[in-house]
């Protein structure tokens, strides 16, 4: 039997629920689970404050309601299934391992910050931050998978070092800053200066995309992994169409002001 | 802060520690069991009766501990903490009822940096590097950094003013004008960083001074003349501490000829050698290092009016943070990380490199072991004082593991055994047995810096001196005994009783202000009218920033 939370009040200010994790709350009874600790503003309280709780997690955690200001779910999991049926906050998924995080809305910034394993699934649209390193650290996500069904803002996948993020929408600016390695895949628009400083890595996208002039043209060709990533991700229900799985791809490399080994992937016909 | 100045330091009533081994040893105590006696901030012969009694039986007091190079205020460090932000993520130093919260890694906030000193049983620490024009914003953060009593050594050895005064030949202005910018600065002791290196460093890439007799491009003068001019001027002035040099060629092979020459420039007049550790390498220069601690040690030993701190190397993260600038440009080069670099207009430089220290790198396991040879193989351990050069080195938050690898042979051996074996087969370390006592301890840490800085009521637990005290566990495994003292005593209040913080204060700034002529003022204006960025009007630090301080003074004639 799963366990279920439903948000009985919108939370004025952010809540930090750390706690919220199916790993965390594993074999946990209602009464546990509801005075787990939480940080509402600048005061500590409990979950039982916010959510009623219905059930046993035996490894899967479903929430319900607008948990748009609930952040930190998610952080540092390492298994079983985590569902938000409904928006979910900022710092979603921090520095998780593994199992799967289901968020059926749209989620805040941070999506996945510097995860190493796993998956993240937002159906809806994702903030800035995604998979990125958080500010100061040398890497972002290093491994894992992230899935954003609708469009992402500024600086996807900063610092990334491997794993991949696929974005059904457009992506913002920056898509894959001082990228290390790792694969990026944007079926939409790349905002300005896709794989600024990158070192590594691969970005894709299916349309055309103004790109830094420290970047180069090499080749156009059909790249063979491409076809099993892109045939992947229809299995995760992104729009990939015949022709994108088979067809061809500019191949531009850079950043020539790093180490010139990344490339950015346009598609052709 | 929140309650530092609800009682002014010293209030806290009369104190009677019983039945505790005291390490005094300035005042000739190896362990003996006596009663010590607290009030008014200070040490006393005797406490009235009604003094709050603390029973010490099984446990050992020394005074507060001295740290006599550091860097934990000022312009650079801030730098150092705006350049990491994941180190103080992972680092959070929570408030108590008590006391306040901050962040930790290696160049903590303010408060944390004051709290975790006093954990370890430290009450006074020495900033060591902060440009004359940077000493508004350190006094600043100083009287944020809780508990300790504090001061800064300011950095004259690159001042171009400085310089072109002894090109001139104008010795006697030279002193004056230093006295003037120590006073000016609120300073504690004068600083030289590879004198005479920065200002060619900036003017063109790559250069610098690598020879104690090259003179540089800029002015025509070599460090020596630079040293010499300090060590005399200081000399002349009674200061209560030398000239605190970094000397030329720091980190480089070879370069402990350069500083046996440093040394030798100062003939029998006092100087105080910086994170001497770094500056004891044999080969040739680029080649790969070696260990001459012996050469180095020597000398040391040889010369009573040389005093240094070894600046060891401890594994895991640092900070490197210098005014060498040309030494961190060398360092970022390594692994071409983020750095920063910075000029200090007509001052000095600075160069900030994030490190780490690792076991099986062949020069950081030398480092590390000619850093325990300089320890074990010292004959006065008055003169050879314990420093991590923090964060350099490492954290101060590592001293408690260093106090055991000196003073615990079989922890020592354990150790030497997890790193670089042909880095330790270069050095002697593996034959030397010795064992520091904790009275060499107390001295290493306490007594020994306090002399070196000319500070008379600190490092001892005599009548009337300033009632700082720490008192430990006597634990076997020393690293855990100086890692959690049970009480901290400063200026006569508990702030950690029974290993918890009861009290938040702020702490004293420790400055002198010798005397000089005030013609000065008038030659050194004009130099600040068509160079300086700020007004000259505006630029010696007013006494409102200087909070609860003390005046130490010049050392008898």
């Amino acid at each position: 039997m799963s366990l279920r939370l439903q948000l009985r009040t919108r939370p004025e200010v952010p809540v930090e629920a750390d706690a919220l994790a199916p790993d965390r709350l594993q074999g946990l009874k209602t009464p546990e689970v509801e005075s787990l600790p939480l940080i509402h503003g600048n005061e500590n309280c409990v979950v039982g404050d916010f959510f009623a709780a219905d059930g046993e997690c035996n490894g899967e955690l479903h929430l319900e309601g607008d948990l748009s200001r609930i952040k930190h779910l998610g952080s540092g999991m390492k298994s079983g299934t985590l569902h938000i049926h409904g928006d979910a906050g900022a710092h979603l998924g921090v520095g998780m391992s593994g199992g799967q995080v289901i968020v059926d809305g749209n989620a805040g910034d941070w999506v996945g910050p510097e995860m190493s394993g796993g998956r993240i699934c937002v159906k809806g649209n994702a903030g800035h931050m995604v998979g990125a390193a958080y500010r100061g650290s040398p890497m972002g996500m290093t491994g894992g998978e992230i899935i954003i069904g609708g469009c992402a803002r500024n600086e996807l996948g900063h610092g990334m070092r491997n794993g991949l993020i696929a974005v059904g929408g457009d992506s913002g600016d920056f898509t894959g800053v001082n990228m290390l390695a790792g694969t990026i895949i944007v079926l939409g628009r790349l905002g300005l200066r896709p794989g600024a400083s990158m070192k590594r890595g691969t970005i894709v996208t299916l349309h055309d995309s103004e790109l830094l002039p420290t970047f180069s043209y090499a080749c156009c060709f059909r790249p063979p992994f491409l076809g099993l990533y892109l045939l992947h991700l229809r299995q995760l229900d992104l729009a990939v169409a015949d022709a994108h799985i088979s067809g061809r791809y500019a191949r531009w490399c850079g950043d020539s002001i790093e180490l010139n080994r990344g490339e950015i992937l346009l598609y052709k016909t | 802060m929140k309650s530092h100045n609800s009682t002014p330091a010293g209030a806290a009533g009369p104190i009677r520690i019983v039945n505790g081994r005291i390490h005094d040893p300035a005042n000739g105590i190896d362990g003996a069991v006596r009663d010590l006696c607290v009030e008014s901030g200070r040490i006393v012969e005797s406490a009235p009766v009604g003094a709050r009694r603390i029973d010490a039986a099984g446990m050992v007091i020394m005074p507060g501990g001295v740290d006599i190079h550091c860097h934990i205020a000022g312009p650079k460090v801030n730098l150092a903490r705006k350049l990491q932000p994941e180190d103080h993520r992972r680092d959070p130093h929570p408030g108590t009822l008590y006391t306040r919260s901050g962040t930790g890694g290696t160049v903590p906030s303010t408060f944390a940096t004051g709290y975790r000193y006093a954990s370890l049983g430290y009450t006074t620490a020495m900033e060591a590097a902060v440009p004359p024009i940077g000493a508004r914003h350190t006094l600043e953060e100083l009287h944020d950094t809780p508990v300790i009593d504090k001061g800064f050594y300011v950095l004259l050895g690159n001042n171009i003013f400085l310089q072109r005064l002894l090109k001139e030949g104008r010795r006697d202005e030279f002193r004056q004008a230093v006295a003037w910018w120590v006073n000016s600065t609120k300073a504690y002791a004068t600083k030289l960083v590879n004198p005479g290196g920065d200002e060619p460093w900036k003017g063109k890439r790559n250069a610098n001074v690598s020879d104690i007799d090259e003179t540089n491009e800029v002015f025509g003068i070599s460090p020596r003349q630079i040293i010499d001019a300090f060590v005399d001027a200081v000399h002349e002035m009674r200061l209560p501490h030398p000239p605190h040099i970094h000397c030329n060629n720091l980190g480089h092979s070879g370069n402990y000829a350069t500083t046996l020459e440093t040394m030798k420039t100062a003939g029998d007049r006092r100087l105080h050698i910086a994170h001497i550790q770094f500056h004891s390498y044999g080969g040739q220069p680029g080649k790969s290092p070696s260990s001459a601690a012996q050469p180095i040690v020597e000398y040391v030993n040889a010369h009573p009016n040389i005093t240094c701190d070894v600046g060891q190397v401890m594994f895991g993260k640092s900070t490197i943070m210098t005014a060498d600038a040309p030494l961190a440009y060398m360092l970022r080069n390594l692994k071409k990380n983020k750095w920063v670099n910075a000029d200090t207009e007509c001052e000095s430089g600075c160069g900030i490199v994030p490190f780490s220290y690792q076991e099986k790198i062949y020069v950081h396991a030398l480092q590390w072991a000619i850093g325990l040879e300089l320890f074990l193989m010292s004959a006065d351990p008055w003169r050879i004082i314990l420093s991590t050069d923090h964060p350099n080195g490492g954290s101060f938050l590592s001293y408690p593991k260093l106090i055991r690898l000196l003073m615990d042979r079989e922890f020592r051996k354990e150790e030497i055994k997890r790193v670089h074996k042909k880095a330790i087969s270069r050095t002697v370390l593996a034959d030397l047995d010795r064992e520091y006592t904790l009275n060499e301890i107390a001295i290493i840490s306490r007594a020994g810096p306090a002399r070196a800085l000319g500070l008379r009521n600190k490092g001892h637990l005599g009548p009337g001196a300033d009632a700082d005290i720490t008192v430990y566990d006597d634990d076997a495994d020393r690293e855990r005994m100086f890692n959690a003292p049970r009480y901290v005593v400063k200026s006569g209040r508990v702030v950690i009783d029974d290993h918890e913080f009861r009290e938040d204060f702020s702490g004293r700034l420790l400055h002198i202000a010798p005397e000089y002529d005030a013609t000065i003022v008038q030659t050194v204006r004009p130099f600040f009218e068509d160079y300086y960025s700020i007004e000259f009007d505006n630029y010696a630090v007013g006494d409102s920033f200087l909070h609860d301080h003390e005046v130490i003074p010049s050392r008898p004639a």
